[in-house]
């Protein structure tokens, strides 16, 4: 279970979260939805320790993350792949996999994550030796988001993974992250300005504008308020 | 197509222990092979080439794969120096417990120089090590009772055994102990640590991301290349016999700084060739300035003057330092000589679209030589 409560970041003057709360169930995909400028990113920078928040918590089973360095917060379980930047440019392929579970005790199993990892993103597979600045876009989110996986994380914060990717390709990575919350009983927090896709996977939903939570429901009920959807979802 | 391959296999083994194994013990015969035929001066020039090569490693190390930069790795040799000194005036231990507690000494001085330096960047960086490099010497200048102020201290210098030149004795030692730490830095880069800071270098974010402790990786980085600065300082001791305050200007911080780059930044042969400049540079520029009948002022300065083009002209010709020059160059070279067959060309798949389908076993090795040129 990870929880957020009343969480308030302001960047100097300018208040990006105002006292946000929501909770994330196990084994499900929340979907954070919002126009530019809302906070959705704010707020999973805030969550992994990015950004220092001024107010409130983030809970995660039974550890507080508020205060702890980014570094322990992904040791617990937490991944996040930021938007754009979750690659190491001068690493190669398999140099950046392997970095994402370099403090992993068990070796064994790093193997395995990592095979297993190929096997979700075949081109990645091919591309072992290439260096993450000779990617495409598309391979790079793939490799950020396989990055992640192989930490082996319990929570997976993913911040606008569709930018830039083709509509085939933005689909079947909805379905992976839908068949992931299944078999690897992953939490996953998908930000993403691309409502109408997040909401398809999604089981929760919450619509945050000018930094406040404005609805949390289930995405079901958030999709078909057509209210909600003409005011801050754009479809 | 195996055929054309072949040459490249036989030069080194793939797997990078080994490798560096293999070069190591190169590189070894060829000092060798080397001391043998030179004269007792030049033996002394490769041993001062040597103890360079060692801190221009570390500072390699430092400032290319981790990517923080020292402009006060001279104040490190200089408290390698001072330690050893200090050590054989006080106690009497044998030659290679000396050395490591310069290597200490100058590793504490690192990690109390590293723990500020993770929360500052670039030029901040360079600011706070170049007062390093200044204040330092005027410390030991003031307590003149310790240091031995203008007089300096007087460690004994290498005893040869038997028939062998003092000079070569310590080419030999200098070597011998600078090719250890090249490797162990080689090994260093190669091992999970190399990864981590370079993952650092490029994207602090993202490697934090990745559970990469960046703080401590590097404060670590520092740690290891003020180390081998220390080592080298105490080599520099060795060498001369005597240890002053003089012997480390700020300018020779800047030297290691630009001999560094001038071989080429997170390399490791590439020290040895900034090594080389050090060494000569100045030598040929005394030279240069008596031939001319310029005054002494000018014969100073001459020096730096002369790096400074140097490094100018290198930069332009290979961006990425003497050795990525003779990198390309060498490879230049084969290609001419075993031209690759033009199946390993037509790769390019564009991304999202299926690549055409691979032989039954992908050739991992040209794919890798022609993405990591």
């Amino acid at each position: 279970m990870l929880e957020v409560d009343g969480l308030t970041v302001s960047y100097g003057p300018v208040r990006a979260l105002r006292g946000v709360s929501f909770a994330a169930r196990p084994s499900t995909i929340t979907a954070v939805l919002g126009a530019n400028g809302a906070g959705k990113t704010t707020l999973l920078r805030a969550m992994t320790g990015l950004v220092r928040p001024q107010e409130g918590s983030v809970r995660f089973d039974d550890h507080e993350l508020t205060g702890l360095p980014v570094e322990e917060v992904v040791r617990l379980g937490v991944a996040h792949v930021p938007e754009g930047r979750g690659v190491i440019d001068q690493l190669t392929v398999e140099e950046n996999l392997r970095l994402g579970a370099l403090w992993r005790k068990d070796k064994s199993d790093r193997k395995r994550a990592l095979a297993e990892t190929y096997d979700l993103f075949p081109p990645l597979a091919e591309r072992r030796r290439r260096l993450g600045a000779a990617l495409s876009g598309g391979e790079r989110q793939m490799l950020a988001i396989g990055r992640a996986l192989v930490s082996r994380p319990r929570v997976l914060l993913l911040d606008e993974p569709s930018l830039g990717l083709a509509p085939l390709v933005t689909a079947q990575l909805m379905a992976l992250l839908a068949e992931l919350t299944l078999l690897a009983s992953l939490t996953v927090i998908l930000v993403e300005q691309n409502a109408r896709s997040a909401l398809s996977v999604a089981t929760w939903a919450v619509v945050i504008n000018l930094g406040q939570v404005v609805v949390s429901d289930t995405a079901a009920a958030v999709g078909t308020d057509t209210g909600l959807r003409h005011h801050y979802l754009g479809f | 197509m195996a055929a054309a391959r072949l040459p490249s296999r036989l030069r080194l083994p793939d797997q990078p222990m080994l490798r560096h194994l293999v070069l190591c013990a190169g590189a070894l015969v060829l000092f060798y092979v080397l001391t043998v035929n030179l004269s007792s001066y030049h033996n002394y020039q490769v041993g001062l080439i040597a103890l360079f090569a060692m801190v221009i490693a570390g500072l390699s190390v430092l400032t290319g794969i981790n990517g923080q930069i020292s402009l006060g790795h001279g104040a490190f040799m200089a408290v390698g120096a001072y330690t050893f000194a200090l050590v054989q005036e006080h106690v009497t231990l044998p030659l290679a417990l000396e050395l490591l507690a310069a290597v200490a000494a100058s590793a504490v001085l690192g990690l109390v120089v590293g723990i500020p330096a993770t929360r500052l960047r670039g030029p901040y960086l360079a600011g706070m090590t170049l007062i390093l490099a200044l204040g330092l010497p005027q410390l030991a200048d003031k307590y003149n009772s310790v240091f031995g102020g203008d007089e300096g201290l007087h460690p004994s210098q290498l005893v040869a055994p038997g028939a062998v030149d003092p000079n070569r004795w310590f080419a030999w030692i200098t070597v011998l102990v600078a090719v250890i730490v090249v490797a162990l830095l080689a090994n260093l880069v190669r091992s999970h640590f190399g990864r981590a800071m370079r993952a650092v270098r490029d994207n602090e974010v993202a490697a934090m991301l990745a559970g990469i402790h960046v703080g401590r990786t590097k404060v670590l980085a520092f740690v290891v290349s003020a180390g081998c600065a220390g080592l080298a300082g105490a080599f520099l001791a060795l060498s001369g016999g005597v240890v002053t305050t003089g012997d480390f200007p700020l300018s020779l911080s800047i030297y290691l700084v630009a001999a560094m780059v001038l071989g080429g930044a997170g390399s490791l042969v590439g020290p040895w060739w900034g090594a080389i400049a050090i060494v000569y540079l100045p030598q040929w520029s005394t030279s240069i300035s008596s031939d001319f009948g310029l005054g002494s002022a000018v014969a100073a300065n001459l020096a730096l003057v002369i790096f400074g083009l140097v490094l100018i002209i290198v930069m332009m010709l290979a961006p990425t330092g003497v050795q990525g020059g003779v990198r390309w160059l060498a490879r230049r070279l084969l290609a001419a000589r075993f031209p690759r067959p033009p199946a390993a060309a037509g790769v390019t798949a564009v991304a999202g679209f299926p690549e055409p389908p691979a032989p039954a076993t992908p050739d991992m090795r040209t794919e890798q030589e022609r993405t990591h040129p």
